[in-house]
C-alpha cells in the first residue's frame, strides 16, 4: 500500500505508543488522510469533491439522526410531525432545511466528482476497483434520496413514490407482484412508509461502508492527477497533510458558503411547492416530477414513448437504468492508453461538445412537462447519451492519437525533470 | 468482446429512441396541438404594489399588517378554512401580549369533552389550542362547499409557487370572464357555482370572491380597509403561518455566512503559506 517514500507515522506520547500497540487506529488515521499519504502534487480544485461528498454524508448522517428524533413514520401523523419540527423544535427549520439541501448539495458535488471521474478517465487501470465501487455509491445514494423524499408524506412524496414504484410494473410477469411486494400493498401507504423510512436509515451506513471501501481502493494505486501520467518518484508527490488538507479546508469553505447561502435565504428553492400539501392519493398533481438530481435519467425514461416489440414503459425502465449500469463497464468501453482528457483531442471534444450539453439537456427536459417539443429533444440527448458511451467512447479510444504527454508529474509543474528520459511518454504507452 | 456487446446495445437503445422520435416528430408535424383556454389566460401572479416587508435578504415582519392579516383570516377566511397547524399561542409572535393572545383565545369555541358527564361540547380555546377547524371532517366541508373542499390555509404561502404572490393576486383577480374566451373556448367558461380567476390554475375555481369590498374589515389600527389592503395583510399573514421563523432564518443566515467567508479567507491564506515552498511557478 502506498509508495515506498510514504511518511510512516511514529506515535510520540505515551497514550499514542499505548493505541498504537493495542489498536493503531491514529496510524490507520495517519495512512489514510494524513502525512503518510502521498499524493500527487498537481491536483485541481476538481480534486476536492472526494472529500466535499464524504462532508455532506456525514453532515446528513448527523442532520437525519437528529430529525428521525422529531419524525413519526406513520401516514396518520408524518406530516404533521414535519410541521411540528418546524414550528416547535428548537433550530428544527434549520436541521429539516440543512438535511432538504445537503440531499440537493450531496449530489451537487456527487455529479462533479462523477464527471471529473470521466473526463480524466479515473476509471482506467490501476482504478477500477474505486471507479466500481464508486457507481454503487451513486446507485445507493439514489435509493437514499428515493425514499427520504417520501418520508414527510406531501403530494409529491406520494405521487413519485406511486411513480417510481410503478415502474417495477413494467417487468414483465413478475412486474405488478414485484411492486405490490416492494410497497407492501397496492399502492404508497403505511407499510411503505415504514419501510422506507426504515431503509432510509439504514443506507447511508451502507453508503459510508462502501465509501470505506472506496478509499481503501483508492490507497492502493493512490489518487489520479491532472496529467495522468502515473507517480514516478518522490518529487511527483506531496503529502496528504498539510498540503492536502489545506487545500480541501478551503474548497470546503467555499462550498459552505454556497450551501449556506440557498439554506437560510433559499431553502426551498430545490424542492417542489406541492411538497408542501399533505398527501392525497385521490388528487393527482397537474406535474409529477422528480428531485432535481434524477431529471436527467427521469428524462431518458420517458424518452421511450413507441411500442417496439417491447412496451414502450418498458424500454423506458430498461433504458433508465442501463444508463447508469453503462457506467459500471467504462474500465473496459474506453480501452485508450491514455487517461486524462487534456491530451486526449477527439476524446475532449466529444466530452466538452456531447456529453456535458446533452446531460444539461436532460437535466432541464426531465424537469419540464412531457409534452413537445421536450419529448423529442430528450429523445435526441438519450441517442446520444448511449452512442457516447457505448459506441463513440470504444471507438474513438481506439482510433484516437492522443497528444504527447509530460515525462511526469514533476515535468508538468515544474517544466523540467532532471530525470527525465528522452523519448519516454512521446508515445503512449500501449496496454 | 464486452466493446461489440456495448456497441449492440448502445445501437438497439438508439434504434428504439429514435423510432420513438420519429414517430413523435411525425405526430408533432401532422396533428397541430390545441390552444387550451389556460394557456391562453392564465396569468403569472404578482404581489401589492409596495412589495412586502418580509422580501429579501434582509426583510422583517411588518407586526401590524401581520395583525391586520390575522384579522381578516378571523373575519373573512376562517368561515370555510382551517388554519390546523398554527396554535393560537403563536400569535405572541406578532405582537400580542401574553393578555391579548388569553383574550384572543377565548373568542375561539374548540370542541372539547365536558368534564362532568364525558360528552362532547364546544368549549372556550386556550392558547395552547390550534386554531379550530371550521367544518367537523372533510365530508361536512364538501357538503357545505359545493363538493370542493377548502384547503387549509397554514402552508398555503410554501404550497403554491410565488406563495404570498399568488395569495394577493388570487383574491385581488376575480373578474368577469373576458368575451374572447368564451367566444373561443366556451366549455373553460365558468359553470355554475365557479368563479373566473385568470391566477388560478385552470381558471375557474370553486371558491367564491370572499374579499368583495373596500371596509368588509374594520382594523383596529384604523388603516384603510381597501381590496388591495386586505388581499395583502392576509397574504402577509398566511406568509407567516406557513413559515414564522422566515425571519429568525434571514437573520440568522448573515452571521452564518459572515464566520463562513472570514473562515475561507483564513483557510485560502493558510492554504497559500503551506504550499508557498511546494508550488514553483510554471516555467513554460
Amino acid at each position: 500500500m502506498s509508495f515506498p517514500w510514504a511518511k510512516e507515522y511514529t506515535p510520540q506520547t505515551g497514550l499514542t505508543k499505548f493505541l498504537d500497540e493495542k489498536l493503531p487506529l491514529p496510524r490507520l488515521v495517519y495512512n489514510a488522510v494524513g502525512a503518510g499519504y502521498p499524493v500527487p502534487r498537481n491536483l485541481s480544485y476538481f480534486w476536492n469533491f472526494g472529500v466535499l461528498a464524504g462532508f455532506f454524508l456525514v453532515l446528513q448522517i448527523v442532520t437525519g439522526v437528529v430529525l428521525a428524533m422529531h419524525y413519526a413514520a406513520n401516514t396518520q401523523v408524518a406530516f404533521a410531525s414535519v410541521e411540528h419540527l418546524m414550528r416547535d423544535v428548537n433550530w428544527g427549520w434549520l436541521m429539516r432545511y440543512t438535511h432538504a439541501n445537503g440531499a440537493s448539495f450531496f449530489f451537487v458535488v456527487i455529479y462533479i466528482h462523477i464527471f471529473r471521474g470521466l473526463f480524466y478517465a479515473s476509471y482506467k487501470p490501476p482504478r477500477e476497483m474505486i471507479w466500481l465501487i464508486g457507481v454503487v455509491i451513486f446507485l445507493l445514494m439514489m435509493a437514499t434520496a428515493f425514499m427520504g423524499y417520501v418520508l414527510p408524506w406531501g403530494q409529491m412524496s406520494f405521487w413519485g413514490a406511486q411513480v417510481i414504484t410503478g415502474l417495477f410494473e413494467a417487468i414483465p410477469l413478475v412486474g405488478p407482484p414485484l411492486k405490490t411486494w416492494l410497497l407492501g400493498g397496492f399502492a404508497p401507504d403505511n407499510a411503505a412508509l415504514n419501510r422506507f423510512f426504515s431503509l432510509h436509515y439504514l443506507l447511508p451506513f451502507v453508503i459510508a461502508g462502501c465509501v470505506i471501501l472506496h478509499i481503501w481502493a483508492l490507497h492502493i494505486p493512490g489518487s489520479s492527477n491532472p496529467t495522468g501520467v502515473e507517480v514516478k518518484d518522490q518529487s511527483d508527490t506531496l503529502p496528504f497533510h498539510p498540503y492536502y488538507t489545506a487545500k480541501d479546508g478551503f474548497g470546503l469553505g467555499v462550498a459552505l458558503l454556497v450551501f449556506m447561502t440557498f439554506v437560510f435565504f433559499l431553502p426551498n428553492m430545490l424542492g417542489h411547492p406541492d411538497n408542501y400539501i399533505e398527501a392525497n392519493p385521490l388528487s393527482t398533481p397537474a406535474h409529477i416530477v422528480p428531485e432535481w438530481y434524477f431529471y436527467p435519467f427521469y428524462a431518458i425514461l420517458r424518452a421511450f414513448t413507441f411500442d417496439f416489440i417491447l412496451p414502450a414503459k418498458l424500454w423506458g425502465v430498461l433504458a433508465m437504468f442501463s444508463a447508469i449500469l453503462v457506467w459500471f463497464f467504462l474500465p473496459w468501453l474506453d480501452k485508450g492508453p491514455v487517461r486524462s482528457g487534456h491530451y486526449r483531442p477527439l476524446f475532449r471534444k466529444f466530452f466538452w461538445f456531447g456529453l456535458i450539453p446533452v446531460m444539461a439537456v436532460l437535466f432541464y427536459c426531465g424537469g419540464a412537462p412531457a409534452e413537445e417539443p421536450y419529448v423529442m429533444i430528450s429523445q435526441i440527448a438519450t441517442a446520444y447519451y448511449f452512442l457516447h458511451f457505448l459506441v463513440i467512447l470504444p471507438i474513438i479510444s481506439s482510433i484516437e492519437r492522443p497528444d504527447p504527454l509530460p515525462f511526469s508529474i514533476t515535468e508538468a509543474v515544474l517544466g523540467s525533470d532532471k530525470k527525465a528520459v528522452l523519448g519516454e511518454n512521446a508515445e503512449p504507452v500501449a496496454t | 468482446m464486452i466493446r461489440l456487446v456495448g456497441i449492440l446495445i448502445g445501437l438497439g437503445f438508439t434504434f428504439v429512441v429514435l423510432l420513438a422520435f420519429v414517430t413523435g416528430a411525425y405526430t408533432a408535424a401532422t396533428e397541430e396541438v390545441a390552444e387550451t383556454a389556460e394557456h391562453a389566460f392564465h396569468e403569472e401572479s404578482h404581489g401589492p404594489e409596495a412589495g412586502y416587508s418580509f422580501d429579501g435578504p434582509f426583510g422583517t415582519w411588518n407586526l401590524a399588517q401581520l395583525q391586520r392579516g390575522y384579522q381578516v383570516y378571523k373575519e373573512v377566511c376562517s368561515a370555510c378554512h382551517s388554519l390546523n397547524y398554527v396554535a393560537i399561542r403563536d400569535l405572541a409572535q406578532l405582537g400580542y401580549s401574553e393578555a391579548q393572545v388569553k383574550a384572543e383565545a377565548a373568542t375561539w369555541q374548540v370542541p372539547g369533552v365536558n368534564p362532568d358527564t364525558g360528552e362532547s361540547e364546544m368549549r372556550q380555546a386556550l392558547p395552547t389550542d390550534y386554531f379550530p377547524s371550521p367544518y367537523p371532517n372533510a365530508v361536512a366541508a364538501a357538503a357545505a362547499n359545493n363538493n370542493a373542499i377548502p384547503p387549509d390555509l397554514s402552508l398555503m404561502a410554501k404550497a403554491r409557487h410565488h406563495g404570498s404572490d399568488y395569495i394577493y393576486s388570487l383574491l385581488t383577480g376575480y373578474q368577469e370572464p373576458p368575451a374572447r374566451l368564451l367566444e373561443e373556448f366556451p366549455d373553460a367558461a365558468p359553470g355554475p357555482g365557479l368563479y373566473y380567476n385568470p391566477y388560478f390554475a385552470n381558471l375557474n375555481l370553486a371558491m367564491a370572491p370572499p374579499i368583495t369590498s373596500d371596509g368588509q374589515v374594520t382594523y383596529a389600527d384604523g388603516t384603510d380597509a381597501t381590496i388591495s389592503q386586505m388581499s395583502a395583510d392576509v397574504a402577509a399573514f398566511l406568509t407567516w403561518t406557513a413559515e414564522p421563523t422566515l425571519i429568525k432564518r434571514k437573520q440568522t443566515g448573515w452571521p452564518v455566512l459572515g464566520f463562513l467567508l472570514f473562515a475561507t479567507i483564513l483557510a485560502w491564506f493558510a492554504k497559500k503559506q503551506i504550499w508557498a515552498d511546494a508550488k514553483p511557478r510554471r516555467k513554460d
